[in-house]
């Protein structure tokens, strides 16, 4: 325990070592720490901000996938309608058609029935001329009585 | 142990005996029973005696070596650190230090209102060299110097906070830059702080001066004898701890045991003391910046 030249040795080398420190040593790791500091709180603030980007993208993804189930759905009914439609369409063409068809064959058995009327007729007149020729014989002269004849089938 | 058939107290001597360079006066008794010759010897001192002779005019060759050594040391790790944390994602002793770093700011911060670009880094030197020399007294208190004695060095203290001129060396130079800053900051303020205060009248002046004379300069020396007296005192308990091992077999569990337990205690006392020796001296440049 005694004062000796250690005491000024210890002294000066304190201050070598505090100038050292304060020149090459505190500057530079309080300058990193700040700077790291600062690029850690801008990343923090930067995943934040993505993060709510992200909220918004969802938000509006969701709102895209529910105009979408809309619009799907509209031309569902859409295509329902016109499908309808068209069964409609086709039953309405199918029942005119039918009509067209009973018509024409409505019209080709009246013709065909006028046709055997007028065939029936005439043979009927016939026949009746031929009977009536057989009854009144050399009576009637048919050239003479032929007007009165047809006359008589017209009627018929 | 330097040598096998030496008593307890000649052990206990030896180890709280520093390797003292310096010169021996004319006629004084050495060790070996020579005289020192006309115009006094350049010498390295044999015992406490020898050390005594030389006076003021010696140095401590062992605390000055570790003390340099730890701070170059303390330099070399946080400039490595200073370098590298700018770069790189901060990993092992980067954090470490970074810690260490935030946490002294921290404590200079509280303490400390003014703007002074010294004191955070003059904290910082503080606290880690005062640690790093602290540390060495978690060394057992024999493998340095008997393998040193092994070499030929006679004698050597590896904890150089144990070492009074050491921890009033720096004491010293924060008392320096107390009264340096009271000048620069307050000029004729820190006269009338001195003498004027707490008596504020003419009459009261020179017992203003002697009070505030008395706190000013008691200032360093608790700040250094803390320190040392704390490390003394701890180193002291390691070495007798040290000698209850040569007591004989049935001591060597108790020693065991009892070294175990201080030196979970000293890691404590040694961080704490560095950490004290920080505080208060922020405490005293943070005094001497402030004005009434």
């Amino acid at each position: 325990m005694n004062i000796n030249l250690t005491l000024i040795g210890q002294m000066l080398a304190f201050a070598v070592f505090v100038l050292f420190c304060m020149k090459y040593v505190w500057p530079p790791i309080q300058t990193a720490m700040r700077e790291r500091t600062e690029k850690i709180s801008a990343g923090l603030a930067a995943a934040e901000r993505a993060e709510r980007d992200l909220a918004l993208a969802q938000q509006k993804a969701g709102e895209r996938l529910v105009d979408a189930r809309k619009e799907a759905g509209g031309i569902i009914e859409a295509a329902n309608r016109r499908a309808s439609q068209i069964v409609e369409e086709a039953k309405d063409q199918a029942r005119q058609e039918g009509e067209r068809l009973k018509q024409a064959a409505q019209a080709e058995i009246d013709l065909e029935f006028n046709r055997a009327r007028e065939q029936l007729r005439g043979e009927v007149a016939g026949l009746a001329l031929a009977g009536a020729e057989k009854i009144l014989a050399a009576e009637i002269d048919p050239a003479r009585h032929a007007g009165l004849v047809d006359q008589l089938a017209a009627e018929l | 142990m330097a040598s096998e058939n030496q008593t307890v107290s000649e052990y206990i001597l030896h180890h709280l005996t520093n390797l003292t360079y310096g010169k021996l006066p004319e006629g004084t008794l050495r060790h070996d029973g020579s005289i020192v010759p006309g115009g006094g010897e350049w010498t390295m001192a044999h015992g406490a005696a020898e050390v005594s002779a030389m006076g003021f005019m010696a140095i401590n060759v062992d605390s000055m070596v570790w003390s340099l050594g730890l701070g170059l040391l303390f330099c070399w790790l946080f400039r490595r650190v200073a370098v590298k944390s700018g770069n790189t994602a901060p990993s092992g002793i980067i954090n470490a230090a970074e810690m260490i770093v935030e946490f002294v700011d921290n404590s200079v911060r509280d303490t400390f209102h003014g703007r002074n670009p010294l004191i955070a880094p003059l904290a910082l030197t503080i606290f880690v060299w005062v640690f790093l020399m602290n540390l060495m007294d978690l060394i057992p208190v024999d493998l340095i110097p008997w393998s040193l004695a092994l070499l030929g060095v006679e004698y050597q203290k590896i904890v150089p906070s144990t070492d009074v001129n050491i921890t009033m060396g720096m004491a010293l130079g924060v008392f320096l830059m107390m009264l340096y800053y009271s000048f620069k900051i307050k000029g004729v303020g820190f006269i009338k702080e001195l003498t004027l205060h707490p008596f504020n009248h003419p009459l009261f002046i020179p017992v203003n001066l002697f009070m505030e004379l008395a706190s000013l300069l008691a200032r360093p020396f608790s700040l250094g004898l803390r320190l040392f007296g704390n490390m003394y005192a701890g180193e002291m308990i390691f070495i007798l701890i040290a000698a209850l091992y040569a007591a004989g077999l049935i001591w060597m569990i108790p020693a065991g045991l009892l070294q175990i337990i201080w030196a979970i205690f000293h890691v404590l006392i040694i961080t704490l003391q560095a950490f004290i020796f920080m505080v208060l001296t922020i405490v005293y440049l943070s005094m001497a910046h402030e004005t009434h």
